[in-house]
């Protein structure tokens, strides 16, 4: 799995950090995402794909592989 | 729609009051309008018509379209739009101005600072409970814990003298009540204003650690952002973040008394997991933000087979789509067994609620709490002669009295 973030579109939710904390962050200064790990493993997909369905502002891609 | 008895069409009101025989219920007409494809034409308590959207998948994709502006300063917008200079606060305004200006404050909302400020509100609910059960019972529990728990956290954020807050609770109902004249609710709100414009003055020359006076150094002083500006958001937020949360604390308190054994079940647990998503199905189950989400096409437009025109106003039926079967089985069913992710109590799109982290910790920190400290928690009148917040912008109770 290969994860993208569409950063000017992120609203600073906190909603991808509640769902998966080992791949996502927010920034100190304005609590926009960060992507701590673009090809996260298996045990983590779950987690993934649910902060992409939930996102509000539809800013986490993802690409199968 | 209904026809009256002079065969004239009447437009249901927006929102449909809850029925008085269940208040922790939907009206029964949002399930139908639930049912079928198509916008409901309904009408404000002010007399304005609007688009009522009530589907699940409808109102998400509503919040997502770009064509219908949240912005405060077209005319056809309901309610109050602009600040009393006519300055939109942020939520009432588009991307990417409002993006911009949202950005300003959400450091403060993320996920890790708000799990910083936990034992903070954790001292707060306890003082505010021993204060509370010094006394003789009965309470009303919305004057001395649900409403100012909420209250004291989101001064002490902004940076908002907590002994004014007689002042700003008071401004805050009229400014949230749906009935009030404009003249009345333009009257609270420029005393807000005032207040708070002469607060942040005070920010620019004398910073203290809390969020206004960062705007003020960061922001005003720098020439990032207007005063006007910024003092017109900090009132939409010091609105939005104690009347919500505090609703939810004395809402779900009611919903649980009526449901001992999920009661039982938040109480005694100790997995931090069960009471997070007890309170999102709380969230869900009584979505509170019933009014007040309004959007109004720019150009023509179709939502769920239903043609909008340019300048028609739109309100997002939020507690219909969290019980939009399409979302949830038996969404009537207060579950905490629920999957509760993707509910629309937030809100959704660009601008879903900035205090959600504040607001899921004041309610999971609030609730245990209250229900771990006074097992013997009862109602001190009975149900029939509660009130609930019909008229206002966010539903709720005016007052619960409880014994212990
Ligand atoms: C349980 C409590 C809460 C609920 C149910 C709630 C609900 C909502 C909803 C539905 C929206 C979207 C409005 C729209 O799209 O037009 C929203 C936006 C907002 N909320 Fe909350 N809220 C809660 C707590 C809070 C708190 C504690 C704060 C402040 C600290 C807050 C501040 C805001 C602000 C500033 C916005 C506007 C965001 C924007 O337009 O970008 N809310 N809230
Ligand atoms: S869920 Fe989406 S909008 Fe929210 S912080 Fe993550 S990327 Fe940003």
């Amino acid at each position: 799995m290969h994860v993208v973030l569409d950063e000017p579109k992120c609203v600073a939710s906190g909603q991808c950090v509640m769902a998966a904390p080992d791949v996502f962050d927010q920034r100190d200064e304005d609590g926009i995402a960060i992507l701590l790990n673009e090809n996260p493993g298996d045990e983590l997909h779950a987690g993934v794909r649910e902060a992409a369905a939930i996102c509000p502002a539809a800013a986490i891609l993802l690409a199968e592989k | 729609m209904t026809v009256s008895a002079t065969g004239e069409t009447v437009l249901p009101p927006f929102p449909v009051p809850r029925p008085a025989s269940c208040p922790l219920q939907m009206a029964p007409e949002y399930g139908e309008w639930v049912a079928q494809e198509g916008l409901e034409r309904t009408v404000l308590a002010d007399g304005t018509p609007v688009w009522a959207v009530n589907r699940y998948a409808d109102i998400k994709e509503a919040l997502a379209d770009e064509r219908l502006s949240a912005d405060g300063r077209n005319p056809n917008m309901p309610g109050p739009g602009t600040g009393p200079d006519g300055t939109p606060s942020f939520p009432r305004m588009d991307d990417p101005e409002h993006n911009r200006i949202r950005r300003m404050f959400t450091k403060d909302f993320t996920v890790k600072r708000i799990e910083a400020m936990r034992p903070g509100i954790q001292k707060m609910a306890d003082d505010l409970l021993d204060t509370m059960t010094a006394k003789e019972g009965p309470a009303d529990l919305v004057q001395e814990y649900a409403l100012p728990l909420p209250s004291l956290v989101i001064s002490l954020l902004l940076g908002v003298p907590y002994d004014d807050h007689e002042f700003f609770q008071n401004h805050t109902m009229l400014v949230l009540r749906s009935g009030v004249s404009k003249e009345e609710m333009m009257g609270s709100r420029r005393a807000m204003f005032s207040y708070l414009l002469d607060l942040v003055e005070r920010k620019e020359r004398e910073p203290a650690d809390d969020l206004l006076s960062r705007l003020a150094q960061e922001q005003i002083l720098t020439g990032q952002l207007r005063r006007e500006e910024a003092v017109v958001s900090a009132s939409a937020l010091l609105v939005a973040g104690h009347e919500t949360t505090a609703n939810m604390i004395a809402l779900s308190t009611l919903a649980l008394l009526q449901h001992p054994d999920l009661l039982a079940r938040i109480r005694d647990t100790d997995d931090p997991k069960v009471v997070a998503n007890a309170v999102e199905e709380l969230l869900r189950y009584l979505t509170i933000v019933h009014s007040n989400v309004f959007r109004v096409a720019t150009e023509d437009l179709t939502l769920s087979g239903t043609r909008i025109k340019a300048g028609e106003a739109v309100s997002m039926n939020l507690p219909a789509g969290n019980w939009d079967p399409a979302y949830t089985t038996d969404p009537g069913t207060f579950d905490l067994d629920r999957d509760t992710r993707g509910h629309l109590a937030f809100g959704y799109g660009t601008h879903q609620c900035v205090g959600q982290q504040l607001a899921r910790a004041e309610l999971q920190i609030a609730l245990p709490t209250l229900l771990r400290r006074l097992p013997e928690l009862s109602l001190a009148v009975p149900a029939e002669e509660l009130t609930f917040r019909n008229d206002m912008i966010v539903y709720g109770l005016y007052s619960l009295p409880v014994t212990w």
